[in-house]
C-alpha cells in the first residue's frame, strides 16, 4: 500500500498543477443544475407564478425545516424512520446474506430452495401491503417486515452469485495450501464474492428507503412518510417538501455508506480505490 | 528406471537428498470424458531430482502434475510420494508439496506478505519476510499484487511455496506468460534456489532451452506416454550457447516435431 500510494503521490502534483482550473470546474459543475433550478423556484414563487399551496417557496421550505427541527419534531420523526429502516435492512440483508452464502455453498440447498426463492422473488413488495396490514396492522412490525422483505432479494441474489463466481483457479490454490472448511471460506470464498455482495448491499439501501416511505406513507403514527401525509391532510406543502428532501438526503447518506465500505473492503481492488 | 545424477550435481547437493522426496507414478491412466490424456504413464523421479516434462499443448503434461498435487484423481494406477528423511521430518514423515500455477494466483484483497503466509502459521513471519527478500521483494512487503508486475506476482508465489519449504515443487509453466528476460531471470532463480535447498521438482514447460538449461532430466510425453526420456549430462550453471546445449535441444525438438499430424490427409 505505502509503495502504491507513493506511487501516486509521485504523479499527482504534477496532474494536479495542470489540471487544476478543470478539477474546480469539475467539483461545481454537478452542482450547477441544483443550484440554477432552486433560484429559478425562489424567483417563480416570490412573484407568485407558484401558489404556494403548489409548492412553498424554497425559503418556506427552509424557515418550516428549522421550525420542525427547533422543535424538534422532525429529529423524532427521523429517528423512527431511520431506525426502521436499518432494522429491517439488518433483518433481511442478514437473512439474505446467510441463505445466499448456504444456497450458494450447498448444493442440495440450491435445489432445495432456489427455485422457491426465484418465484417469491418476482412478487413486488408492496403488493403485499394490503396481506401484510391485515396481518400486522399498522405496527412497527409491519414496516419492519417490508423492509426486510424488499432488502432480502438483492441481497440473497448477489451473495449467491458471488459466491458462485469466485476464481476456480484460488479455489484450487487455497486447496493445495492446506486450506479447507471455514479458512478456506474466510480467506478466499467471502473476500472473492465481496464486490457482488456489496451490490446486492447497495441496491437494497435504495430500495430499503422506497419501500419504507410507500409503508410509511399507507400505514403509520410516526416516521417521516407519516409526517408528509399528516402534512398534506392540513395543506403544509412546505412540510410535505421538508419530508420529501428528507428522503432525498437519507437516501444519499445511505448511498455514500455503501460507497464507503467498498472502498474499504476493496481497497485491494483498483476499480474501487478513491481517485486521490 | 534407475536415474544417476551427473557426478557434479552429486557434489553440489549432497543435502539435495535428504529435502526431496521421491515420486513413483504407476501405471496411471486418466481420461476426461472419454477423452485419454495419460495411458499407463510410468515415471520414478528421485529425490532431489530436477524433472522436466515437456511436450505439445494437450498432452496431458499438466494433467499429469496435477494428479501429482491430488486436483486431478487417476481413474487407474497409483502416484506414491517418499518418505521425508528423518533429519527433515518437520511435517510428521508426510511430504510437502506445493505448487507453482502459470498464472500467480495471489489472493488480490491480500497484501503480498499475507499472501506468502497462506496457510502458514502466524508465527512464522520472519521466516516469510526472509523467503520474500530471497526472491527479491521484500520492499514490496506491504504493496497489493494488483500493483506488480507479471513477473513480480510470479516471485510472490515462488516465495509463498518455499516459506513452506516443500520436499517437491511442482511447476506448472510458472514462465509461460512472463517476457523473455524476466524468464532467464526466473529460471535462474528457481535453480538457485533448488540448488541451495535440494526439493524434488517437476517442472511442465513447452519450452525445451527452459527444460534443459533447468532439469537433470528431460521427459517428453506424446500421446499419453513417455516418448523420451533422457539425463540432461551438462555441467551447471548451464550457458545456452555451448555446443552441448544446442545438440540437445535440436534433438528433443527434432523429437517432438516429427510427430506433427499431416494436415493434408484431411482432404
Amino acid at each position: 500500500m505505502k509503495q502504491g500510494t507513493m506511487n501516486q503521490r509521485q504523479q499527482s502534483p504534477a496532474l494536479k498543477t495542470r489540471f487544476r482550473p478543470n478539477i474546480v470546474a469539475k467539483q461545481a459543475l454537478p452542482w450547477a443544475v441544483p443550484v440554477l433550478l432552486l433560484i429559478a423556484w425562489q424567483w417563480a414563487a416570490s412573484v407568485g407564478i407558484l401558489p404556494s399551496r403548489f409548492l412553498p417557496s424554497p425559503r418556506a421550505v427552509g424557515s418550516s425545516f428549522i421550525e420542525l427541527s427547533a422543535s424538534g419534531e422532525l429529529w423524532m420523526h427521523v429517528r423512527v424512520s431511520t431506525l426502521r429502516a436499518l432494522s429491517g435492512f439488518a433483518v433481511g440483508g442478514g437473512v439474505g446474506l446467510l441463505l445466499g452464502l448456504f444456497t450458494a455453498s450447498m448444493h442440495w440447498a440450491e435445489i432445495l430452495l432456489d427455485t422457491t426463492i426465484q418465484m417469491v422473488r418476482n412478487i413486488p413488495p408492496l403488493a403485499l401491503i394490503p396481506l401484510v396490514i391485515l396481518w400486522f396492522g399498522i405496527d412497527e412490525s409491519a414496516k419492519l417486515f417490508l423492509v426486510a422483505l424488499g432488502v432480502f432479494f438483492p441481497v440473497y441474489i448477489n451473495t449467491f452469485h458471488g459466491i458462485r463466481s469466485v476464481d476456480r483457479g484460488l479455489l484450487e490454490m487455497g486447496r493445495t495450501y492446506g486450506l479447507s472448511g471455514w479458512r478456506l471460506y474466510r480467506e478466499i470464498i467471502l473476500p472473492g464474492a465481496l464486490p457482488s455482495i456489496l451490490v446486492g448491499v447497495r441496491f437494497s439501501l435504495g430500495l430499503m428507503w422506497v419501500i419504507l416511505i410507500v409503508a410509511e406513507t399507507i400505514s403509520a403514527r410516526s416516521g417521516i412518510g407519516y409526517m408528509t401525509m399528516n402534512a398534506r391532510e392540513f395543506m403544509q406543502t412546505d412540510v410535505m417538501v421538508v419530508g420529501i428532501l428528507l428522503y432525498a438526503i437519507l437516501g444519499k447518506l445511505a448511498d455514500l455508506l455503501a460507497k464507503g465500505l467498498e472502498r474499504y473492503w476493496l481497497r485491494w481492488n483498483p476499480a474501487y480505490q478513491s481517485a486521490q | 528406471m534407475p536415474v544417476t545424477l551427473s557426478s557434479n550435481d552429486i557434489a553440489a547437493g549432497e543435502q539435495r537428498c535428504s529435502r526431496g522426496v521421491s515420486v513413483a507414478i504407476n501405471d496411471v491412466s486418466i481420461a476426461f470424458d472419454g477423452r485419454t490424456v495419460l495411458e499407463n504413464f510410468d515415471i520414478e523421479i528421485s529425490a532431489g531430482e530436477f524433472v522436466a516434462i515437456v511436450g505439445r499443448s494437450g498432452c496431458g503434461k499438466s494433467t499429469l502434475l496435477r494428479s501429482v498435487v491430488g486436483l486431478e484423481t487417476p481413474q487407474n494406477g497409483t502416484i506414491s510420494l517418499g518418505k521425508v528423511a528423518d533429519n527433515v521430518a518437520e511435517h510428521h514423515g508426510k511430504p510437502d508439496v506445493r505448487v507453482m500455477f502459470q498464472d500467480s494466483r495471489l489472493l488480490p484483497w491480500k497484501k503480498i506478505l499475507p499472501n506468502v503466509m497462506l496457510g502458514l502459521d502466524p508465527a512464522l513471519t520472519a521466516q516469510a519476510r526472509k523467503v520474500l527478500a530471497q526472491v527479491g521483494l521484500a520492499e514490496r512487503a506491504n504493496d497489493w499484487p494488483a500493483t506488480l508486475s507479471g513477473g513480480q506476482r510470479q516471485r510472490v508465489a515462488l516465495a509463498r511455496a518455499l516459506v513452506h519449504d516443500p520436499n517437491l515443487l511442482l511447476l506448472d509453466e510458472p514462465l509461460g506468460s512472463l517476457d523473455a528476460l524476466t524468464r532467464i531471470e526466473m529460471q535462474q532463480l528457481i535453480e538457485d534456489v533448488w540448488r541451495s535447498r535440494g526439493f524434488t521438482a517437476m517442472l511442465v514447460t513447452h519450452d525445451v532451452a527452459e527444460a534443459i538449461s533447468l532439469a537433470d532430466r528431460v521427459i517428453l510425453i506424446e500421446g499419453g506416454r513417455v516418448a523420451f526420456d533422457e539425463i540432461v549430462n551438462i555441467p551447471r550453471p548451464r550457458t545456452r550457447g555451448s555446443a552441448r546445449f544446442a545438440a540437445l535441444e535440436e534433438r528433443i525438438l527434432g523429437r517432438v516435431l516429427q510427430r506433427r499430424p499431416i494436415v493434408e490427409d484431411e482432404w
